[in-house]
């Protein structure tokens, strides 16, 4: 086809120890919106930083209009027509709007900057995108929406043909969300090729006229949007098949007691929107949804992290002001972050030391737990979660992910939390672990503690919850309980539009 | 015994530290000689640790500021202030001495409440917050002495600087309270855990509930007290309060003995003992230089060469390329 204006296929990308591209074709057409989709580890990301010129690719072709091209650093791939704006705003915040749309292709004229020409040209970039605004001001004093502008506008200067956007829209609220998108839709007409990168499943649905869909580093397919209803969509981004699952059933949880924790309305401007959940002792709460769905950030609010700004917390029907970690601690809450690396282990401690920590910090500074029951602590753990350690003064950086991920659970079993939070506990570690740590996600629940467990894998979220919460776009999209929980069920909630 | 040599770290200054000597033992005639005078010992080695008291002291404070991965500019001018406060007040009041000193390190204490404000709470980035104080606080110290050297005569003063105790200089007596002090603060306590714990991942660190301000404010607390001590044996060291001079410069002494010691810039794991290894270091260098009549002017080239070996011996990148180098010329 003549349109057909990007072609990979075959693209392959190895890291260590990680296939992160396998084979991958994708097409990108001259006037058309396309919607690059999947979950966690899909490998979106690595597609389009090979096709920036980020990484170069192990395997596979890239042509642009027919030419073949490789290109070596993100300059090189601007220059044959791919631009790209990055999902954090890649800009110069002190410097003026024109700069920034023009920073290292200044116009000169005798060796010195021509100014005239930087606003001309600045104006005329911006003017393309329907905006106008003195681009003399500092970028740092305009709206996130409007140096999302910038940045495309940045991107298109160049004379793009492929302009790929990677998650632009989510920092933005919805009158910029619509604005953004009519400029989109401009650029199209103009036959631009967009690749648009996304976690809001409206958001593809209201502007992409094509999905690719990538799961684990595979290419699962390409299809029309029109042709492809969200059902199936959210199916294929999962793995999962969307048809109903014949005769699921399981029992009723026993084991649930009174309830423990209550969040009313509570909210965040910018992460979350309002979101009502109970959770009882002795059961185990999923919440699901897709990436970006407000999982994290519910959890983030519980904890204390990212404090809730409105609703009210209860727990055992008292009300707590949960506004830091410290604080959810002492109410009885445990959160083991899903960033592991950044948010959970102190890499060059040892495994004891990381081990020990949550509960030192709630003995407080001078009460230091003796040595001794820091190695009793340290052995206890590592033989009842099966943690492989050579000793426990090895630095925890150089333990495997799946053991680091124990580390941390023990972590936080150690302070025999009332209410245990797990974001994406069994992330990014093999199988065997895995299942070792759902098998400790039941075995707590039958000791009554309460479990709030977030997991992509549907898989997982069906078999060991007892309630499930499905988030959407940051917004609760409905609860299942007991026989209701399948993974159809959930992909449908996940799948309802607002509209 | 495993806390001492924390995981090696020391070793390669010890190392440094001991080819130094071996140096001196040679070529620096009676560098290895003791005396003993008044019931006080005398020799070049007992200069050294006289000499680098100050810069042990700083190095002390500053291992725990930059475990927490940040960094103290303004030592070198809290020693003006401390001294300062120490000369005017002994000059011009009454006040026993004790009363005079612990005045000085109170004052010196408030400012380091204040960097460690800035740091912590207001999040202005250690290098340039405590570079206010840095100018500031010499300032501060030039309007107490109205801009004049502030000379007193007081016994007890001159004491702290010069004094002897069990025969040796009682600044050592010093260094070993402080550092004794601080071992005891932080090893005893959840202290150090949690400094290391702060510096090698903040966000890790507060997601456990660890009271992360608190002891950032407190690091540069404790750092400024070390350069509080420091500043008073300086000024007792010249019976005066010198404030445009004293401490020039001396940050940077203790930055590299911290560094020199093992301790690394982007926070962590600590070692005071390599700190002060390091100082001592940095000490019998400049001591050793002198001794050879090394012109003061050009003695920052070799010191500097020294550092850098040191440096380059610390990391694990070098060691492994210099045995790979090693290797293949074995093999050839």
């Amino acid at each position: 086809m003549s349109d057909e204006l990007l072609q990979i296929r075959g693209l392959a990308k190895s890291f260590p120890g990680v296939k992160a591209l396998d084979g991958v074709d994708f097409t990108a057409r001259a006037g058309e919106i396309h919607a690059l989709m999947g979950e966690n580890g899909a490998g979106k990301s690595t597609l389009i930083k090979v096709l920036t010129g980020v990484y170069r690719r192990d395997a596979g072709s890239m042509s642009l209009d027919g030419r073949e091209i490789d290109p070596a650093f993100p300059r090189e791939a601007e220059a044959a027509g791919i631009s790209t704006v990055y999902q954090e705003v890649n800009l110069v915040g002190p410097l003026s709007v024109a700069e920034n749309i023009l920073l290292g292709r200044l116009p000169r004229r005798f060796g010195v900057i021509n100014w005239r020409e930087t606003r001309r040209r600045a104006e005329a970039a911006l003017a393309r995108l329907g905006l106008r605004l003195d681009v003399r001001r500092q970028l740092d004093s305009c709206s996130v929406a409007i140096q999302q502008m910038v940045a495309i506008a940045r991107a298109l200067d160049v004379d793009a043909r492929v302009l790929v956007l990677d998650e632009p829209t989510s920092s933005l609220d919805e009158q910029e969300v619509a604005a953004l998108f009519s400029v989109m839709r401009k650029l199209r007409d103009e036959g631009l090729a967009i690749v648009f990168v996304t976690h809001f499943l409206d958001q593809v649905y209201a502007v992409c006229d094509r999905i690719t869909v990538l799961r684990n580093g595979a290419l699962v397919g390409e299809y029309r949007s029109d042709e492809l209803p969200r059902l199936q969509l959210i199916g294929k981004m999962l793995g999962r098949d969307p048809t109903p699952e014949a005769g699921d059933w399981r029992d009723s949880n026993a084991s649930a007691g009174e309830i423990l924790l209550s969040a009313e309305q509570i909210g965040r401007r910018g992460h979350m929107n309002p979101v009502t959940l109970d959770i009882r002792k002795g059961e185990v709460v999923g919440l699901a949804g897709l990436l970006g769905s407000g999982r994290t950030e519910t959890a983030r609010m519980l904890f204390g992290i990212d404090p809730a700004e409105n609703g009210e917390i209860r727990i055992e029907g008292r009300p707590v002001r949960l506004t830091s970690p410290a604080r959810a601690m002492r109410a009885g809450i445990a959160f083991c972050s899903e960033d592991r690396k950044a948010e959970g282990i102190a890499p060059n401690l040892s495994v004891r030391e990381n081990l020990i920590l949550a509960m030192q910090s709630g003995r407080g500074v001078l009460r230091k737990l003796p040595l001794s029951d820091q190695l009793e602590l340290a052995e206890r753990f590592t033989a009842a979660l099966g943690i492989k350690t050579p000793s426990p003064e090895t630095p925890i950086r150089n333990l495997s992910g799946g053991n680091q991920q124990k580390v941390l659970l023990a972590r936080w079993l150690a302070v025999q939390p009332r209410l245990i939070i797990l974001d994406e506990p069994t992330r990014g570690i093999d199988v065997g672990a895995k299942a070792e740590i759902e098998k400790l996600v039941r075995s707590l629940r039958d000791k009554g503690m309460a479990v709030l467990f977030i997991s992509s894998e549907l898989e997982e979220v069906v078999r060991d919850c007892d309630r499930v919460v499905v988030l959407r776009d940051r917004r609760k999209a409905g609860e299942l309980s007991g026989a209701e929980i399948s993974e159809h069920r959930v992909m449908q909630l996940v799948a309802q539009s607002d509209a | 015994m495993k806390d001492w040599f924390a995981g090696g770290r020391v070793l390669y200054p010890l190392i440094g530290l001991g080819l130094l000597l071996m140096f001196d033992f040679f070529f620096v005639p009676n560098f290895f000689q003791f005396e003993v005078r008044d019931g006080r010992l005398f020799g070049t080695v007992i200069d050294i640790l006289n000499q680098g008291s100050k810069v042990m002291l700083l190095a002390i404070g500053m291992t725990l500021v930059i475990a927490t991965g940040g960094v103290d500019l303004s030592v070198g001018s809290l020693m003006a202030v401390a001294g300062a406060v120490a000369a005017v007040l002994v000059t011009r009041s009454d006040l026993p001495v004790p009363v005079v000193c612990g005045v000085a390190l109170g004052a010196v204490l408030l400012l380091g409440a204040f960097n460690g404000v800035l740091v912590s709470l207001v999040g202005i980035q250690p290098i340039v917050a405590t570079l206010i104080l840095m100018v500031a606080g010499r300032g501060v110290a030039m309007l107490l002495t109205d801009g004049q050297i502030v000379t007193f005569e007081n016994e007890a003063l001159v004491y702290i600087g010069n004094g002897a105790f069990l025969g040796l200089p009682f600044t050592l007596t010093l260094v070993l309270a402080v550092w004794g002090g601080a071992l005891l603060l932080t090893r005893r306590t959840a202290l150090g855990l949690f400094i290391e714990t702060v510096g090698d991942n903040e966000t890790a660190a507060r997601f456990c509930g660890v009271p992360n301000r608190l002891v950032k404010t407190g690091v540069y607390c404790f750092s400024a007290v070390c350069a509080g001590v420091a500043g008073l044996i300086a000024a007792s060291n010249i019976k005066a309060a010198d404030s445009s001079r004293v401490g020039e410069m001396m940050e940077l002494d203790a930055i590299f003995a911290v560094v020199v010691g093992g301790t690394a810039l982007t926070g962590g794991r600590f070692t005071m003992a390599g700190s002060v290894t390091g100082a001592l270091l940095i000490q019998t260098l400049t001591t050793t230089m002198v001794s050879l009549n090394v012109s003061p002017a050009i003695i920052p080239v070799p010191k500097a060469v020294v550092i850098v070996a040191v440096c380059l011996l610390q990391s694990d990148k070098f060691r492994a390329e210099i045995g790979r180098v090693l290797g293949r010329k074995a093999m050839a």
